[in-house]
This record gives C-alpha cells, structure tokens and sequence, in this order.
C-alpha cells in the first residue's frame, strides 16, 4: 500500500516535471527586485547623495589630505605603553563582561526553560529579549550615567547586553536537552535546582561554554568601540586622540585595534578548526 | 570513632578534587588583574550621588515624550536610518561584487593546469585579500567617527561607513559562497577557453544568485542597525537624534526614540524575511 502511494507520488512529480514548461520569468521575483532598486534610488535621492560627486578631484584631494595627516603612526615607546593598557584593558572588559554574563545567565536560562513555571518564563523571556534588543552602545551611556566615565561602565553594559543573548540561549539549550535525567531526581524529590545541577548541567555545560566564547569574541570587538562613550579601553583612547586632532596617536590606536581584531579571528578560527577536527 | 569519621570522608573524597582547587585558584589568580584592568567596582551602583542622577534620568522615561513636533522630528531620523542603510548596501554591493569576485578561488585561472603560476595574479589576489581585510577589520563607527571629519555631521559619513564595512563583509562571504557552491561547471567554461566573468555568469551565478541575495539582504538587516549606532558619532539617523537626548538627560524623548528603535528593528527583520521568502 505504502509503496504503491510512494510510486504514485514519484509519478505525479515526474508527470508535472516533464509536462510543465520551465518558467522563462518568474513575475514575482521581478516585481521585488523592481521595488528593491526604487527603493534603493529612492534612498539615494532622499538622502540627496550623489556617488559620482565623491569622485571629483576636489573631494579626493581634500580625502587624501585627510588620510596623510596619520601618517606616519606615532610609534614612541611611551604612547606604546599607553596602548598597551588600552589593549589590556579592552580584553579585561570583554573578558570580565562575559564571565559574569555566563554566571547570571545561567540563573536566568531556568526560568526561561519554563523550571519554574509559566509566569516566571514569560517573565523571563521578555527580560532576556528587553537586555538583548537595546543596543551595546545605549547601555554603554547609560551605564556610564549611572556609575560614572571608564572601564566599568563598559563592563557594566556588555555584561546586561550579554546576558540577555546568552540567557535565551542557554535557556534554548536546557529546553532541548533530554529530560530524562533530570525527571528522575525530580521524581526521587530532588528541587529544580538540585535536578538541574546534578542531572542536566554536565551534559550542557560543554554548548553553555562554546556560546560563552562565541559572545566573548564579539564583546572584544565590541569592547574596541564603547569607548566612543566614554566607557573605557581602546576606543576612548581614540576618541581622546582624534578630539585633540592628533591624527598619528589615532592612527597607531587604530592599528592595534585591527591587530586586535586579527588576533581574535585568527585564534577562533584555530580553535574552531581544532573543534571541527575533534567532531571527526 | 573520629578516626573512622575521617578516613571515610577521606574515602568518598573525590579524586579530581586537588586538581578542581589548584584550578580555583589559578582562575581566581586571573581575575584578580583583570578587575583591577576594569576598574570592577559594584559599590558604585549605590553611590548615592550616581544614583540620584541615573533616578532623575529613569524617571522621565515614563511616560515617553509623545508631542506631534517631537514625533515628526523621530519619523524624519527613521526614514532617514532606513536610508541610510539602503544606501549603504547598494555602495556596499560595488564594493563586495569585484572584490568577491577577483578574491575568490573558484574563478582562480591560475589554479588550473600545471605550471601557470602567474606572479601578478597572485599579488593582486592577495593586495585584494589585504584591502579586505583592513575594511572589514575597522568597526564601522570607526570608520563613521573618520568620515565625520571629511564630510560634516550627517547621513552622508554613516552611508560611507556602512558601505566600507560591509563592503568588505560582503566581499569575504560572497567568495566563500561562490567557493562553496558547485564549481565545475565554472571550472569548466574555464577549461575550455572562456573568461572569469563567462564563468561566474553561465557557471556560478545561477547556482549561488539565491544564497548570494539573502545574505546581502540579511546585511541590510544589520546595516539597519548599525546604522542607528553610528548616530553617536554624529552620522544622522535615529541614534544621533538619540545622543542629542541623552546628552541633554530628557528621559522622555530618549524612551520614545528606543521604542521607535525597538520597532524599527523588528519590522527591518520581518522585511529582510519577507524579501528572502520572496526570492525562493
């Protein structure tokens, strides 16, 4: 029976496969890519900008005179010191944001997972979505209103915008894990707490730690720029130098910004080769 | 008695135990530089001075500021962030389209038969990689704060800057994309005398034109967010309205322009969806 349904099934696709003709335009796809490119002139004309006009000569001198004046970085030993602890101080932030955002966010993935009912979860959810949908950036100023301008208040923000991410996502990972363990001690009387630290964190905690170090590379990159605010590390030092219109002290801070930024691209993708390896 | 108590606690000890405390304290050795890198101080949450001013700055976000002028001014900067990002991508898509195409292995002549390394294809492969890499590597505020200098406070820097950043983005998927996909029939139209472009037209294009449209308009999706970021160095948009706010602590215009981020963000989703079913 099943097998004469299947073949029914392959028929019919044969059928419709060598009866229809293929289809020279697809009129929907066309309609959206026509809107697209309205939209997209649209744009330009209402932002009235023309592309060709950032090619004429004046433009380019003007940009090259600008470009020139970081040349050549400014490489003395002292100002390397400086950036030293910038760079220091940036990956203490993103370190220290992700760590405590992992701690917190292990706290909230069980409500979130719905282990202690239905209110607390919605509760929850919508905190973790509240922390993850305001932007780094808006926390960074409002966090530096309310503990004052440096390095903390950075922490401070990565920290909220982290644990909002990482809660969903360890919440979604305790969901998905098999129950069984868990139940059993729940069964035997043992609290959610107990059940989830005994039975479900062993088997979760390697996918808890790989989003972990996935979130901290991004808040290495993030924590380059809150500093724009006020909120400590290389990107306050940057602002400091190009508000002071001393463009080769920017320019060496922006060097070690894109070292930093390689840095962190090139150990991941070691690790993730390694990982990868591993899995077979 | 108390011999017995102590050897069977010894007993039940767990073996890895010594091993768990040597790495307590070698991770309590490690954080205790980086909270002192980031200046890690949660006693001034409750500095009575911070909490006064972060109070004051809380209260006036209810209710959000909702006076006609006001929300003109907030649609005005929405329509202008939409802008902005729309641009953006398409100068983006000039960037990304020759890039990807000169980087990518897949359209590589001289990979093909034997002995035809060819000195100059290689270096612009890689001058192409290296330019790559430097636009990319750049946050886009960054690039926002430089192109501030050059064109003036406004929408204009932002659109450069996300153009930069996700041309360089753009660049490194879509070579990827193209490398990933099948690349014999390339491979082919190569083999048998025709040009890059024949081969990336006839052969990789109507492989990859669906894979290639979504992520790029999955970056426009970002690039809505970005976008309202890069306000805080003065590039236009929702977030330069947003900083004015801040920097005057008017809790009830910054609450309503974090609503309108909030919603802007959800409908950019829900288009970038739209547009990716559409193209299926």
């Amino acid at each position: 029976m099943k097998v004469q349904a299947n073949s029914e099934a392959i028929k019919t696709v044969i059928h419709s496969t060598s009866t229809e003709p293929a289809r020279l335009y697809c009129i929907r796809c066309l309609i959206t890519l026509g809107l697209i490119l309205g939209l997209t002139v649209l744009s330009f004309m209402y932002l009235s900008l023309n592309p060709a006009a950032l090619f004429t000569s004046e433009a380019l001198s003007s940009l090259f005179g600008f470009v020139g004046r970081f040349f050549p970085p400014d490489l003395s030993d002292d100002f390397l010191r400086k950036i030293g602890a910038g760079f220091l101080e940036t990956i203490a932030i993103s370190a220290l944001a992700t760590l405590t955002a992992a701690v917190l966010s292990i706290g909230l993935a069980l409500p979130v997972a719905g282990r202690f009912g239905l209110p607390a979860k919605v509760v929850a959810r919508f905190m973790c979505n509240f922390l993850r949908s305001v932007p780094e950036l808006v926390w960074a100023v409002l966090m530096v209103l309310a503990v004052g301008l440096g390095p903390f208040a950075g922490t401070l923000a990565l920290t909220l915008h982290t644990t909002g991410v990482l809660g969903r996502l360890f919440g979604e990972t305790l969901e998905n894990y098999p129950p069984a363990a868990s139940n059993a001690l729940t069964l035997s009387g043992a609290g959610p707490i107990d059940a989830f630290f005994y039975a479900t964190f062993p088997g979760i905690a390697p996918q808890l730690l790989s989003y972990s170090l996935y979130r901290w590379e991004m808040n290495i990159r993030m924590a380059t720029i809150l500093g724009f605010v006020g909120a400590g590390g290389l990107g306050q030092m940057l602002f400091y130098e190009l508000s002071l219109l001393r463009e080769p002290k920017a320019s060496t801070v922006i060097i070690a910004m894109l070292l930093l930024v390689f840095l962190v691209d090139a150990i991941s993708n070691r690790l993730r080769r390694i990982q990868m390896h591993n899995l077979g | 008695m108390a011999t017995t108590v102590t050897r069977s606690y010894l007993g039940t000890l767990d073996p890895a135990a010594p091993y768990r405390l040597l790495g307590i304290v070698l991770g309590l050795c490690l954080l205790w530089p980086l909270l002192q890198l980031a200046q890690f101080n949660p006693l001034l949450l409750l500095d009575p001075n911070n909490i006064r001013v972060f109070g004051d700055f809380l209260i006036q976000f209810f209710p959000p500021n909702l006076q006609v002028d006001f929300l003109e001014l907030v649609l005005t900067a929405t329509i202008q962030t939409l802008a902005m990002a729309t641009a953006g991508i398409a100068l983006a898509l000039v960037i990304a389209a020759p890039l990807g195409l000169i980087i990518s292995y897949s359209l590589s002549i001289s990979r093909i038969g034997p002995a035809s390394y060819h000195p100059f294809a290689q270096s612009v492969r890689w001058l192409a990689r290296f330019l790559m890499l430097v636009l990319r590597g750049i946050p886009e505020i960054v690039w926002a704060l430089l192109l501030v200098r050059i064109f003036g406070l406004g929408p204009i820097a932002g659109v450069l800057a996300i153009a930069i950043t996700y041309g360089g983005m753009l660049a490194k998927v879509y070579s990827e994309i193209l490398e990933s996909g099948n690349t014999l029939p390339a491979r082919a139209i190569l083999l048998a005398g025709g040009g890059r472009l024949a081969a990336f037209f006839y052969g990789m294009l109507p492989g990859c034109a669906q894979e290639l449209a979504s992520y790029t308009v999955y970056r426009w999706e970002c690039a809505v967010r970005a976008s309202v970021i890069m306000g805080f160095v003065g590039a236009g948009g929702l977030g330069q309205l947003m900083d004015q706010s801040m920097k005057m602590l008017n809790g009830g215009e910054v609450s309503t322009i974090l609503i309108v981020f909030l919603g802007l963000v959800l409908l950019a989703d829900y288009i970038s969806l739209f547009i990716r079913k559409q193209l299926e």
